[in-house]
This record gives C-alpha cells, sequence and structure tokens, in this order.
C-alpha cells in the first residue's frame, strides 16, 4: 500500500489535488454542521448548479480561470438565495429548487449553442482531479484559509445563532449576519471544491460527515471534530481508491463517505440497544 | 426600583394591524410577573418588543440591565447535538461579545449557575435526550447566565405534566425569593400564574384589561 500511495503521490497533479482537497473537505465539514442543523442542506446544492452556469458561460467566452469570475457570482447568489428564503412568500426550498435548475438549463444551453458536451464540460459536471492548475492551488489554499480563520473566530457565535436564534438576537447578535457570513463561506468553498468533486456531488461532501458524526456524537464541538476527520478521512481514501481501481474521484469520495454514514449508524443502532 | 418600563407601545405587523394598543406597564425588581391571554392576544408579541426582537415604531421599552430570554422553543432544537454545558455558557455571550473565546470567568458563572439548578452533574449529556422539564431547567440556567437581575420567559411550561409543570414554578419562586431575580413570564395556565404572580397583566386582543394583584384579578375576572 505504501508503495502505491508513494507511487501515486508522485505524479504533481495528485499532489496539488491533494493538498487542495484535503483543506477543501474540511472547511466543507465545518461548514455542514451548521448548515445541515439550520436545515440549509440544500444550499450547497443549489450553489453549485449555480456555479456550474457560472463556469460555462465564462469557459464559453474564453477565460482562461473560470474560477475568478464564479466566486464573485456564486458569494451573490449565495445571499440572494437567504434573502429570498427569508422574506418573500416563496419557502426557501422552493427557491433553491428553482435557481439551481434555472441555472443548471442555462449552463446546459450555452454549452450546446458554444461548445458542446466536450471533456471540459463533463469535468465541471463529475470532476476531475486534473483541473487544478498551480494558480488554482494557490487561490484555493487562500479562500480554505480564510474559511477556516472566520470560523474560528466566530465558533461561539455560529453555536448560539445555530441553537436558539431567539435567544441570539435577545443577546444582541446579529443573527443574519452570521447566517450571510455562514452562506459566503459556503459559495467560496462549493466553487473551490466543484472543479474536483464536480457540480453534481460537492454538496455531498459538505452535508455527508455532519450527518456521519451526529449519528454518534452528542455535543456541537464533538460533532464538529469528528466531522473534519471523517470529511478528511474520506477524502485521503476516496483518493486512495479512485487511483487504485481506476474510478471518477469525486464519485469514489462520496461512496465512501456513504460507507461511513452507514458505518456510523449502525454504530449508534448497537449503543442504543 | 423599575427594571423595565413600557410607555405607549403599540405595534403592528405588515399582515396584523394593531397587534399591540397603547400598552403601559413598569415591572419592579424583585417581583413575579405574569402576562396572561388568550392565544393570539399579542402576549409573545408584546415581549419580542420588550427584547428588542420586534422592531418598535410607536412608543418606548426603557430597560435598566440585561435580560436573559427564555424563548419558545423551536424546531430545531430536538434533534440538535449539544451538550447541557454548551447550551447553558452560550448565556454568557451577552455579557462579552467581543471577544473570541468564553473568558474563564464565563465558566466559572455557568458551573456555579449549573450547581445551583441541580444540572451539574449531568453537563456532559445532550440537551435533545432530556425531559421536557430539564430543557426548561437548562434554559433557565442559560438565562441566568445572561443576567443577574431579570430573566423573561414565554411559555415556559408549555407541553409540561402538571407535576413538572409546577416544578418549574416553584424553581422560578425559588430563584425570586433567595437570588432577588425579576420574573416576567407568558403564560397559559391562569390558576397557576395567580397563585405565584405579585403581579398580573391580563393581555385582550393587544390591549391591557387588567394589572395589579391576582387576588384583585380573581375578584374582578371571575363574574
Amino acid at each position: 500500500m505504501f508503495q502505491v500511495v508513494a507511487e501515486m503521490m508522485s505524479h504533481a497533479f495528485i499532489q496539488r489535488a491533494v493538498v487542495v482537497g484535503s483543506i477543501v473537505s474540511l472547511c466543507a465539514a465545518l461548514l455542514g454542521v451548521s448548515l445541515v442543523l439550520k436545515r440549509y442542506s440544500m444550499i450547497g446544492d443549489g450553489l453549485s448548479h449555480v456555479g456550474f452556469g457560472i463556469l460555462t458561460i465564462a469557459t464559453a467566452f474564453g477565460y482562461a480561470s473560470p474560477l475568478y469570475i464564479a466566486i464573485p457570482c456564486v458569494t451573490i447568489s449565495a445571499i440572494i438565495l437567504l434573502k429570498i428564503g427569508n422574506n418573500s412568500r416563496i419557502k426557501s426550498d422552493s427557491a433553491i429548487a428553482i435557481i439551481s435548475s434555472s441555472a443548471l438549463a442555462i449552463g446546459v444551453a450555452v454549452t450546446s449553442v458554444t461548445t458542446g458536451m466536450n471533456t471540459d464540460v463533463c469535468n465541471f459536471m463529475f470532476g476531475s482531479i486534473l483541473a487544478m492548475s498551480k494558480s488554482d492551488v494557490y487561490l484555493s489554499i487562500g479562500v480554505c484559509v480564510v474559511v477556516a480563520i472566520l470560523f474560528i473566530i466566530y465558533y461561539r457565535k455560529l453555536f448560539i445563532v445555530t441553537f436558539d436564534e431567539d435567544f441570539a438576537k435577545a443577546s444582541g447578535l446579529k443573527s443574519k449576519r452570521y447566517t450571510n457570513i455562514i452562506a459566503i463561506l459556503t459559495a467560496l468553498i462549493i466553487v473551490i471544491g466543484m472543479r474536483m468533486m464536480g457540480v453534481m456531488l460537492i454538496s455531498s461532501i459538505i452535508i455527508f460527515p455532519a450527518l456521519t458524526s451526529m449519528r454518534i456524537f452528542k455535543s456541537f464541538k464533538k460533532v464538529i471534530i469528528s466531522s473534519g476527520i471523517v470529511s478528511v478521512v474520506s477524502f485521503f481514501m476516496g483518493i486512495y481508491l479512485s487511483y487504485v481501481y481506476n474510478i471518477s474521484t469525486g464519485a469514489t469520495i462520496v461512496l465512501v463517505n456513504l460507507v461511513l454514514f452507514i458505518l456510523f449508524s449502525i454504530i449508534e443502532y448497537i449503543v442504543r440497544k | 426600583m423599575d427594571l423595565i418600563q413600557v410607555k405607549d407601545l403599540s405595534f403592528s405587523y405588515p399582515t396584523k394591524k394593531d397587534t399591540l394598543k397603547n400598552i403601559n406597564f413598569t415591572i419592579r425588581e424583585g417581583t413575579f410577573n405574569c402576562i396572561v391571554g388568550e392565544n393570539g392576544s399579542g402576549k409573545s408579541t408584546l415581549i419580542k418588543c420588550i427584547l428588542g426582537l420586534n422592531k418598535i415604531v410607536t412608543g418606548e421599552v426603557i430597560k435598566e440591565t440585561h435580560i436573559g430570554y427564555l424563548p419558545q422553543k423551536s424546531e430545531i432544537q430536538t434533534s440538535f447535538p449539544a451538550s447541557i454545558e454548551e447550551v447553558v455558557l452560550s448565556g454568557t455571550i451577552s455579557t462579552n461579545i467581543r471577544s473570541i473565546f468564553y473568558k474563564k470567568e464565563n465558566k466559572e458563572l455557568a458551573k456555579q449557575v449549573m450547581e445551583k439548578l441541580n444540572i451539574y452533574d449531568i453537563r456532559k449529556k445532550c440537551f435533545a435526550d432530556l425531559s421536557g422539564g430539564q430543557q426548561q431547567r437548562v434554559l433557565i440556567a442559560r438565562a441566568l447566565c445572561a443576567t443577574k437581575k431579570i430573566i423573561v420567559l414565554d411559555e415556559p411550561t408549555n407541553g409540561l405534566d402538571p407535576s413538572i409543570a409546577k416544578q418549574i414554578y416553584e424553581l422560578l419562586d425559588k430563584l425570586k425569593k433567595e437570588e432577588n431575580i425579576t420574573i416576567l413570564m407568558v403564560s397559559h395556565d391562569i390558576d397557576r400564574a395567580l397563585k405565584y404572580a405579585d403581579n398580573v397583566i391580563e393581555l385582550i386582543n393587544g390591549e391591557i384589561t387588567f394589572e395589579g394583584k391576582p387576588s384583585e384579578y380573581r375578584a374582578g375576572g371571575e363574574q
């Protein structure tokens, strides 16, 4: 096994994927706990579809680094999504469904008019380990560091706002601000992560680790720590298995997450009994 | 000393006009106050105005101190992974909103409060796994971490067994007598409210129809 790992790590593109993938997995899992508890799981899904639409348009216009366009656009969409969900008579789940399918449709339409379903588009959909360029790596690391620092700074407040929004407001916290922060950070992680995981699969690395950890752990802090570990472990196992058996990386990571989820559920069942 | 003064307060929601009409009252230190009234009479709205959760347009609310709040139960909390310790400690946020971590004195306060309410031994347990009465006890502890003077409760005994509800009232009464904590609570349970309260405020359709001692309320109310 060590030989395989050594051989695997000798490829520059895999090194890049491992660096970016592990920190993205970690950040996604941290945010995922709040998103799942706040019943915002679907936001990840919606935003990744928006990201797809924007990436296809950017590619169609021939931008070499579509990430720089996708990041601000997806971030703005995240804020709009929350605003619609909070204020109007369209509930947030329907709002997300409308926006995500529209964005996907725009992406597909733009693709058919311009380049057709080529490998680039396929990579956006299902992820590619080859997708990371060197500048993408630096950008990704920068974004993840910012996400992690903000998460630590706001950890206490995120807990209070997630657990009891009314109490948070009565204590003088601006709860909308923290919801916005979560949405923006999520948007950043999604854009960075979807090149590798693919649009269709990225939301799973946000949701799965949190749900898996909540099977067993019963305090917020433990769930957060466990989610981080579960996510990073799933990523490494996924990328290893995908290399050995030549399966799509994104899909393998999701499947490992699924296996861990089932495992944790079984443990929960046995412990409760 | 008056801890809360409500002056000429009126409030309307965009979809419902005149939820509160011209409300005036004061809450004195060391008293047990109950707001009673039917569903939709504006009780919770009034509490939210006092806490600043609803933006006040007409009238004013003057608060002398931090308020410890115990909101109605939210659906999220039924499956939330949070230990008792985490929940109680989070009450201290209003006193050090700017720092990143909890301070030593916050943790010390949380410990004292948990000991006082007999939940220190179970502090590692998950909040969602507790019985309804224990959950309210934890939320009262959290409220006590936010204030030394007054706690505001929105129907804390909703959905509890009568015997457990009685324990909650007794706990609040004890806090009033031993710690000089002022209580302001919204209640459905008029009989019990009258038994423990020093001051009863009755709301009907957004207007105060009675304010005074429980004995006077009984005399006037039960025709």
